[in-house]
C-alpha cells in the first residue's frame, strides 16, 4: 500500500493519456461483460420446472412444422390447461432491414394463453372477426408510424401466397401493449390470423410451426413436457417440449455457435486491447527513463522496479476492467427488459472471476516488456539520457 | 597528513568502457582518499571522468579495476542489490536536472526514499516535514514539481537527498540548470549541510564558482587527477 502513491504518480502523469486507456479497457470489458452473460445464456442448461407456458417443437429443428393433429392429443395430456400454435412467417416490411417478428397465431387461444399481450376489448373483437386482419405493438406501430385501418403489405420470404405473388395485404385492427414494462419487446411483434396463413400459403397446410402449452401447474410442468415428448416419441415428427425461453435461444442459434462467435468478438477485443494498453506502457516507461533511474539510484532494487512497473500495468487494467464490468453489470436489466425477457442476462459470480483473471493477466502481459527494460535499465546509462 | 580512516578510500581505480571493438579508458589509476566532513568538488573539462568517479563512490557504477571502500566496506564487491541496499542507507543524490516524480507533491517526493524503510507511515511524513524545512520549504510542501521554481526543486532535491541521513551526499552539477541567484542559494544550502550537520560531500561541477564552496576541488584531465585548490 505504501507504494501506492508511486502508482498513481505514474498513472496521473499523463492524465489525458490514463483516462483515454481507461476509457478503452472500461469499453472492452464492459462488451466482455455484456457478451459474456449472453454466452452463460446460451450455454445454461435450461429447466422448464416452475414454468407455465412451455413450447412444443420439432425435436430436430425449430424449422421443421410439427403437424396440426398434434393440438387435441397435446390437450389431453395431464395437467395441460389449454395449447394455442403459431407459425414463423418471415414477412419483410418494405425492406429487408426493417426487420421484424411476424407470426400466424391461433385464435382466440394464443391471446387467451399470453395474457401479456394487452388488447381493448373492441379491438380484439376486431381480430376475431377480420380474416386478414392483424394486430402490432405499440413500438412496432410507432417505428413505422402505423394506426387502425392501415393495410400493411409484408413481402413473403419463406411462404408465397397461393395467388401466385409474394405480397401478403394484412388490415391493422389492433395495437396492442405489453402488460409489464420489462416484457416491452414483445410490442415488436405483428401477429395475424393462422387460419388466413393457412389457406393463403402454397405449402404446407396443415402443419404448425410450434405450440404453445399452458400447464395447470407449474410444479408440473417438468413431468407434463417429458408426457408430451413420450406421446411422440419415436414418430416421424418427434418434440422437444421447452421453456419459452430456451425456445427464442434456439431461434438465435439458428445463426450459428454463439458460443464461438462471442469467444471470437472477445478475443479480438481483447487483441487489440493487448496492443493497445502495451503501446500505452511502453510510451509511459519511455518517457519515465530518467524516474525509474532516479528511483533505482536512491535504493529501488532490480526487482522493486519490475514489481513496481508490472503493478502500474495491473493497476490500470483493475481500474478499467473494473469499471466495465460495473458498466455490464448495469446495463444487462436493460438489455433484458427489452429483450420482454426472453434473454435473462445476468452476470454470474464465474464472470467476474473471469474477468478479474482476464485483467491480471492482461495487465501482467502488457506489463512485462516495459517492466523488464526498467529492471535492466542501467542507472549511469538512464541518467546520462542514453 | 591523509586521513589513516578516510570515509572514501579509492585505490588504483580503473575504468574502461568498450564501444564496439574499441575499449575507452576513462579512468586511468585513480588514488584518493575523501575524509568524512570533507566537501570535495570535483573538476575538470567534458569527458575527463569527474561523473565517471562520483558514479562509482555512489556506488551507481563499478569500477574495471581497483578498489572502492567508504566507511570501511568495499562497495566495489557488491552485487546489484547489495549496492541498492548499500545505496539506500549511506548515499543521497542530488542531480542536475532535480528528477522529482511529477505528480507528487514536494512532500511526497521527499518521503520517496524512506518507503524502502520500515518507518511507519506518519513517521515517514514527519522526517520529511524536517527535511523540508531544513531546506526553507515547509510551506511549500503540498506544491507539486511544476508548481516551483527551478531553485525550489533543486532544493526539494535536497531534501529527497538528505531524509534518511545519510554520511554521503553526492551532487552531479547540481546549478547547472539555475541562474546566479538560486544557485548561490543551493550551494549556500549545501555548504551548511556539510558544515553544520558534518555530511561529506563530492560535488561534480563546471563552474569555479560553484567549487568555490566546496572545501577542495580536484581536478581531473584524460582520467586521471592532475591536481588540487586549496
Amino acid at each position: 500500500m505504501k507504494y501506492l502513491p508511486l502508482l498513481l504518480s505514474a498513472l496521473l502523469r499523463k492524465k489525458t493519456r490514463t483516462v483515454l486507456t481507461l476509457l478503452s479497457v472500461a469499453a472492452a470489458f464492459t462488451l466482455f461483460g455484456m457478451l459474456d452473460a449472453v454466452r452463460v445464456a446460451f450455454n445454461a442448461p435450461q429447466s422448464v420446472a416452475g414454468i407455465d407456458r412451455l413450447v412444443v417443437a420439432s425435436r430436430f429443428s425449430i424449422i421443421q412444422p410439427l403437424p396440426y393433429g398434434y393440438l387435441v392429443r397435446i390437450e389431453k395430456v395431464p395437467g395441460v390447461k389449454a395449447v394455442a400454435y403459431a407459425n414463423w412467417f418471415g414477412g419483410v416490411y418494405q425492406d429487408p432491414k426493417n426487420f421484424f417478428a411476424n407470426i400466424a397465431v391461433s385464435l382466440p387461444s394464443y391471446l387467451d394463453i399470453y395474457p401479456d399481450i394487452v388488447l381493448p376489448e373492441q379491438q380484439k373483437q376486431a381480430f376475431l372477426t377480420t380474416r386478414t386482419g392483424a394486430v402490432v405493438g405499440e413500438s412496432l406501430a410507432r417505428r413505422f408510424g402505423w394506426k387502425i385501418g392501415d393495410r400493411i403489405p409484408l413481402q413473403a420470404t419463406i411462404f408465397p401466397h397461393r395467388n401466385g405473388g409474394n405480397v401478403w395485404t394484412f388490415d391493422l385492427v389492433g395495437i396492442y401493449h405489453a402488460a409489464q414494462p420489462e416484457l416491452r419487446g414483445i410490442e415488436q411483434q405483428l401477429l395475424f390470423r393462422y387460419d388466413y396463413f393457412d389457406e393463403g400459403r402454397q405449402f404446407g397446410q396443415g402443419t404448425v410451426g410450434w405450440y404453445i402449452v399452458k400447464v395447470e401447474d407449474p410444479a408440473d410442468a417438468d413431468r407434463v413436457a417429458q408426457a408430451i415428448d413420450h406421446l411422440f416419441a419415436n414418430s416421424s415428427d418427434e418434440t422437444k417440449t421447452q421453456s419459452e425461453r430456451e425456445f427464442q435461444l434456439s431461434f438465435a442459434k439458428q445463426i450459428g455457435d454463439i458460443g464461438l462467435i462471442v469467444t471470437a468478438i472477445m478475443g479480438a477485443v481483447f487483441f487489440t486491447l493487448l496492443l493497445l494498453t502495451g503501446n500505452t506502457m511502453a510510451q509511459s516507461i519511455r518517457e519515465r527513463i530518467p524516474e525509474l533511474a532516479v528511483l533505482k539510484t536512491i535504493g529501488f532494487t532490480n526487482r522493486a522496479v519490475l514489481l513496481l512497473v508490472l503493478s502500474e500495468s495491473v493497476l490500470l487494467l483493475l481500474l478499467g476492467g473494473g469499471a466495465g464490468l460495473l458498466l455490464a453489470r448495469l446495463g444487462l436489466p436493460l438489455i433484458s427488459a427489452a429483450s420482454s425477457g426472453q434473454l435473462d442476462l445476468v452476470m454470474p459470480t464465474q464472470s467476474w472471476l473471469l474477468g478479474l483473471c482476464l485483467m491480471l493477466l492482461i495487465g501482467f502481459i502488457v506489463g512485462l516488456p516495459p517492466a523488464l527494460r526498467a529492471m535492466r535499465l542501467r542507472i549511469v546509462d538512464a541518467l546520462a539520457g542514453h | 597528513m591523509p586521513d589513516a580512516n578516510p570515509l572514501v578510500a579509492i585505490r588504483g581505480v580503473s575504468k574502461v568502457y568498450e564501444r564496439g571493438r574499441q575499449k575507452v579508458e576513462v579512468l586511468h589509476h585513480v588514488d584518493l582518499d575523501i575524509p568524512t566532513g570533507d566537501f570535495l568538488a570535483l573538476m575538470g573539462p567534458s569527458g575527463s571522468g569527474k561523473s565517471t568517479l562520483l558514479n562509482m563512490i555512489a556506488g551507481l557504477d563499478v569500477p574495471s579495476e581497483g578498489s572502492i571502500k567508504v566507511a570501511g566496506q568495499r562497495i566495489d564487491r557488491l552485487s546489484a542489490n547489495e549496492l541498492a541496499r548499500w545505496r539506500a542507507a549511506h548515499v543521497g543524490f542530488v542531480f542536475q536536472f532535480y528528477n522529482l516524480l511529477p505528480a507528487l507533491s514536494a512532500l511526497k517526493n521527499v518521503e520517496m526514499p524512506l518507503l524502502l524503510t520500515r518507518l511507519p507511515a506518519a513517521r515517514r511524513r514527519r522526517h520529511a516535514a524536517v527535511a523540508l524545512e531544513l531546506v526553507g520549504l515547509s510551506d511549500r510542501a503540498t506544491h507539486k514539481p511544476g508548481e516551483l521554481s527551478g531553485g525550489q526543486q533543486q532544493r526539494v532535491a535536497i531534501a529527497r537527498a538528505i531524509v534518511s541521513d545519510p554520511a554521503l551526499l553526492v551532487c552531479d552539477e547540481p546549478t547547472g540548470d539555475l541562474d546566479r541567484h538560486s544557485a548561490e542559494e543551493v550551494l549556500a544550502l549545501l555548504q551548511r549541510l556539510n558544515r553544520d550537520y558534518g555530511k561529506t560531500m563530492i560535488m561534480v561541477t563546471h563552474d569555479p564558482k560553484a567549487a568555490e564552496f566546496a572545501r577542495r576541488t580536484l581536478h581531473l584531465d584524460k582520467g586521471t587527477l592532475i591536481g588540487q585548490d586549496r
